[in-house]
């Protein structure tokens, strides 16, 4: 077969063929089209401003090194002026994260970033080995994930950092649609298609500047710049249901790859649908509306095309918040489901239920608030990590006696 | 010389990596000898050498990792010579003397 001829340099060899469009790249278009690409959805929704110190969550893995690579590149050519620091978490958890970290320390010297690792054993007083040694492996991602998103938030406070960027791909992002579908949580649905997460309230920022990019494109971006990464998978196994998500995700990927972008914009389009969750997503309430609605509609064929003008989307915001008290009983309680469970009597039946949020706990309203217990952010008195952490120490409790 | 009662092989490279080389003893790289052809005589392609590869150097029984129905798992990438296998002919693509092929997941986290 005679080689084919790079779509754009119409010399080099194609080494590439784009899931998204099928168009076919030599390394070098390939790499420079990902990198401007990743340049666009940064500028078209308005990441990053001037100076910003910006925390890149950072775990040895494919997709936050191909961040860390892309973000160092973009600043440099750009000029974007952002101050960079590598974010990484210790879970503890012997045989995975030890050998990770040591990538990320690597990472921290080949991108000249400065790198702050926070464990969980210093956060929280327990690492993931001795959560499993206490609960078992089952449901022990709960727990990780719940500690994962503060621990970044805290060692981004420690840096004074507001802002952490996170390597989220399209993929995932297709995933989490999936399975918020499969579990008729709309409300988390809407959320999880946000570029940009937390709020002006909240002290901590979350964004995913991959969020359109494909897991294939960033291990071929990694493969042909040859990023040092480091693979593995966590020794606890993850949840099936997330699994079973991916593995479909994949295959439909095989038999149809622009349905992974398909999704991601399926769930921004239901986003909108969504009562008070059009924007909300990233709840900042004003200022900062340009940046909450992710200005996808020219985006070189991974955007949606919905055509909406800056009128509309005052018009959105305007309703959005008239609407936000009424809906505000559509929160997920997740906290509460987890808490029933550790309490030893497993209920199944105990999922979240939208109605019985507020009414039960006699908070009717949902407002950020600071948990009682660590002083953290929470929407609820005691915020979720403080609510597992109790129940593990009282199961370490009763071990020791 | 290739003696004439001896089947000839094809020298060629293959490569592991995203994890993968966990399922091959955890190493990256395999010099291989393949069959120039499989066992109806037809020219060796990506889909015998898959086969070849999880009769001889599979070393882990977690199989199902790598090949699903006979046909490589969705979300490993396949690239001949540093090219997307789909520019190639996927696994009909004809194996020639010191092709490299990597197999790559980005189904791995970290």
């Amino acid at each position: 077969m005679a080689p084919t001829l790079c779509a754009v340099c119409k010399t080099e060899r194609a080494l590439i063929k784009r899931p998204k469009n099928h168009a076919k790249l030599c390394k070098g278009c390939f790499i420079s089209i990902f990198e401007d690409e990743v340049h666009h959805t940064i500028t078209s929704s308005q990441l990053f401003f001037p100076g910003e110190k910006v925390a890149i969550g950072a775990s040895g893995g494919k997709d936050s090194t191909v961040l860390a690579s892309v973000l160092k590149t973009l600043n440099e050519r750009h000029g974007y002026g952002l101050d960079l620091v590598l974010l990484s978490i210790d879970e503890g958890i012997k045989g995975y994260r030890d050998d990770s970290l040591e990538t990320v320390k690597r990472n921290a010297l080949q991108y000249d970033m400065p790198l702050k690792v926070v464990g969980y054993d210093e956060l929280y007083g327990w690492t993931m080995d001795q959560v499993v040694e206490t609960i078992g492996k089952k449901g022990n991602c709960t727990y990780c994930g719940v500690f994962r998103r503060q621990a970044l938030d805290r060692g981004a406070k420690m840096l004074g950092i507001q802002h952490v960027v996170t390597g989220h791909n399209a993929d995932d992002v297709a995933e989490t649609v999936l399975m918020n579908l499969l579990r008729g949580d709309l409300a988390r649905l809407s959320r999880s298609t946000s570029i940009v997460t937390g709020d002006s309230q909240s002290e901590v920022k979350r964004s995913k500047p991959l969020k359109y990019c494909y897991e294939k494109e960033i291990v071929l971006y990694a493969h042909h710049k040859k990023l040092d990464y480091f693979s593995t998978e966590c020794i606890y196994s993850p949840e099936a249901f997330r699994g079973s998500a991916r593995g479909l995700i994949k295959q439909l990927e095989r038999v149809r790859p622009t349905a992974i972008l398909d999704i991601v914009r399926s769930g921004e389009d239901m986003a909108r649908l969504v009562p008070g969750e059009s924007s909300s997503s990233c709840a900042c309430k004003g200022q900062k509306a340009v940046a909450a609605v992710p200005a996808e509609d020219d985006m070189g064929g991974c955007g949606s095309t919905s055509g909406r003008t800056p009128g509309d989307e005052m018009a959105a915001m305007d309703k959005q918040l008239r609407e936000n008290e009424a809906h505000e009983g559509l929160e997920i309680d997740i906290a509460k489901a987890v808490s029933e469970k550790t309490d030893g009597t497993e209920k199944q039946k105990g999922l979240p239920i939208r109605s019985a949020n507020g009414a039960s706990k006699g908070a009717p309203r949902q407002v950020l608030g600071k948990c009682k217990r660590c002083g953290y952010m929470s929407s609820q008195d005691i915020c979720q990590a403080c609510m597992l952490l109790e129940g593990l120490n009282k199961n370490r409790a009763q071990i020791q006696i | 010389m290739t003696n004439s009662l001896e089947a000839p092989t094809i020298p060629i490279t293959v490569d592991f990596s995203g994890g993968l080389e966990m399922l091959f003893d955890n190493q990256r790289r395999y010099a291989v000898s393949l069959p120039a052809t499989d066992a109806n005589g037809k020219p060796a392609n990506i889909s015998f050498l898959i086969d070849h590869l999880c009769r001889t150097l599979m070393k882990d029984p977690r199989a199902d990792l790598f090949v699903l129905d006979r046909h490589i798992r969705p979300g490993i990438l396949v690239l001949i010579n540093d090219a997307d296998w789909e520019l190639e002919g996927e696994e009909a693509y004809e194996i020639q003397p010191r092709d490299n092929i990597l197999f790559v997941s980005t189904l791995h986290g970290g």
